[in-house]
């Protein structure tokens, strides 16, 4: 503030005035400062630490595409089905809002899946940032939420179906299931007392939600100090001034490299929403073209890929409780990372070949899981692929503290490194 | 009078005040959670149903819908009873129907006050997806032990023609079988049994 104060006496104009005005009145200033102008970050992110930014650029996506579409959407089960087709072919420009809102929830979980690989490549949830990781992991399961209850909104057969599943799998909770999904559905069936809680939920209680964790997750973020691919903390060497010798300054040189990612981004989401806006059946399942008859289920119900990994599990378990369960732990078990690794290096770069192995094997399971989930039941030979990669992906949790104690690693250096381009 | 804080005494009003202004926030929750409960309406429209079955042929089913679900009213073939009749014990998962959720009179092999006429929610047990019929004995999908009977398309549950849950499904309970009676020989009353002995 003073030094605003200064310039404004050398005469540094109105603009320069009005900032101090504000600045006595709100922290603009220091707010900038703290969070943009003087965070340090490790001069030496890759292109792994894009994900984060191009997953707030989508939840500005959803938020404006998803305010319009309430202006023309009806959460009524006689009317959503054909008010929605209503905005594709009516409304002007309608089908372009719907798609990006469409689109936008399978590139929300392409970028978030990508953030949270990063963080397995190179320890981004290890000490001091258990926290950081506990609260991306909430805005994970809001997000599943989120897209969930939005997948009910069109009410096409794959909406009804796909809450159907998803709903009855409350009736699994010991003691007081059938009570539980009675109190979810507020009917005996998927109705349109469902649907219109589900859509006060989408567009009003779950959004809310999300913007409230995702700042909680920059605040924690910037508490701790951003890592780097070397998993080095930086904040361990400082200059005179107290600026790491390794950081540079969020803005100009982060904001700078993130537009890039993002015109990238938006290029390739533009290409999606024009060119394959239905991705061929995995961003807009083709059952959902037809409205939802709660007299006839899908000869094939699959949830949209995003949730087909977790799907494969629970379907992979001859038995409802434990298969609801498991994929319940699936989840959970994410949530404990931080203390199942007892590995002390944090970056792949300088861990041990067990870790290697182990996160391969975890990422070959997931996209196994995923692919298996989309298939039909009946064939025998998927279900035992899908009982195979579920035990995999559990041992990669369960044999952490295990393999990750006795690893052996390489030398971690004292300053990133890099080398920069000319 | 002492300047000094009497701390024992502020901690006992803030355990106070943050208790009360905890019960009020219970309190004042309950309405909105009871909210979600179904309605007087939603209620109201789970009545019972009356259907006719006196144009019902044999092997033929019929389905109507009682409280959004999907009831199956099937008249089964003497062939259809014979084969039910004629399943292996080991073929099931509850072949009593102890576990499964049925009223009384139906807790029994055939699962339904008359022989020929099955009841049944047309709701699979396992996820709540709507199983298909496939009354067609030993086919090449379903493999040479299938007796005909209802197979889920979600996830592989199979059932018989009594709405029993065949080993190995995920289904872990027969297909339940709603309250029900006769009115006379063509008429049943779905959602109400009264004066049905068990």
């Amino acid at each position: 503030m003073s030094a605003a104060r200064s310039r404004a006496a050398v005469g540094q104009g109105r603009f320069a005035r009005f900032i101090d005005w504000v600045d006595e009145r709100f922290p603009l200033t220091a707010m900038i400062k703290e969070h943009a102008t003087e965070y340090y970050a490790a001069k030496n992110f890759n292109a792994w630490y894009v994900f984060g930014v191009l997953a707030m650029v989508v939840l500005v996506i959803q938020l404006v595409t998803g305010i319009f579409l309430t202006m023309n959407y009806k959460p009524s089960a006689t009317e959503a089905f054909a008010s929605v087709e209503y905005i594709m072919r009516d409304v002007q420009w309608g089908w372009l809002i719907r798609y990006m809102h469409s689109t936008g929830a399978s590139a929300f979980f392409i970028v978030v899946y990508l953030h949270m690989f990063r963080a397995l490549l190179y320890g981004s949830y290890k000490n001091p940032r258990e926290l950081l990781w506990i609260i991306g992991m909430v805005i994970y399961l809001a997000l599943m939420a989120e897209a969930f209850m939005g997948y009910l909104l069109p009410w096409g057969q794959m909406s009804y179906w796909g809450a159907q599943v998803i709903v009855s799998l409350f009736g699994a909770v010991p003691g007081f299931g059938a009570e539980l999904v009675e109190w979810i559905r507020g009917d005996y069936f998927i109705s349109d007392i469902t649907l219109n809680r589900f859509f006060a939920l989408h567009v009003a209680a779950v959004p809310l939600a999300l913007i409230l964790l995702v700042v909680m997750h920059i605040l924690a973020l910037h508490e701790t100090g951003s890592l780097n691919p070397d998993g080095i903390e930086i904040k361990e060497r400082k200059d005179a001034r107290g600026i790491p010798l390794d950081g540079v300054a969020f803005h100009p040189y982060y904001t700078a490299k993130d537009l890039v990612a993002i015109v990238i981004f938006l290029a390739l989401f533009a290409a999606v929403i024009f060119f394959a806006p239905e991705m061929g059946g995995y961003f807009l399942e083709h059952a959902n073209f037809e409205p939802a008859n709660m007299l006839k289920t899908p000869e094939h119900i699959a949830p949209v890929w995003y949730f087909t990994p977790f799907y494969a599990i629970l379907r992979s378990v001859p038995s409802k409780g434990w298969g609801a369960f498991l994929m319940l732990m699936a989840i959970v078990l994410l949530f404990f990372l931080p203390w199942l690794d007892r590995c002390r290096v944090k970056s792949i770069r300088y861990r041990g070949t067990t870790y290697k192995l182990a996160l391969g094997m975890f990422v070959i399971s997931f996209v196994a899981l995923g692919y298996l989930g989309l298939q039909p039941a009946t064939e025998k030979v998927y279900v035992y692929a899908a009982r195979m990669f579920a035990s995999l992906y559990f041992l990669f949790f369960l044999l952490m503290p295990f393999y990750t104690r006795a690893e052996k690693t390489r030398a971690v250096p004292e300053r990133v490194v890099y080398t920069a381009s000319h | 009078m002492s300047d000094e804080a009497d701390l024992s005494r502020r901690h006992f009003l803030t355990i106070a005040t943050s208790v009360v202004g905890g019960v009020g926030v219970v309190l004042t929750a309950v309405p909105f959670v009871q909210s979600f409960r179904p309605s007087a309406r939603a209620q109201a429209m789970g009545g019972p149903v009356e259907v006719d079955i006196s144009k019902l042929e044999d092997g033929a089913m019929v389905r109507v819908v009682w409280r959004g679900r999907p009831v199956w009213i099937l008249r089964r073939t003497k062939d259809m009873i014979g084969r039910i009749e004629g399943e292996p014990a080991a073929l099931l998962k509850d072949p009593g129907s102890a576990e499964s959720e049925q009223p009384d009179y139906a807790r029994n092999p055939l699962r339904a006050i008359k022989p020929d006429i099955l009841v049944v929610v047309g709701v699979c047990t396992h996820l709540g997806c709507a199983p298909i019929e496939r009354f067609d004995v030993a086919p090449p999908d379903l493999g040479p032990d299938w007796p005909g009977g209802f197979f889920c398309p979600c996830h592989g549950s199979r059932f018989d023609m009594a709405g029993r849950v065949m080993v190995g499904s995920p289904a872990p309970t027969n297909l339940p079988i709603p309250p029900y009676r006769f009115i006379g020989d063509h008429m049943v009353m779905i959602g109400d049994d009264t004066g049905v002995k068990a």
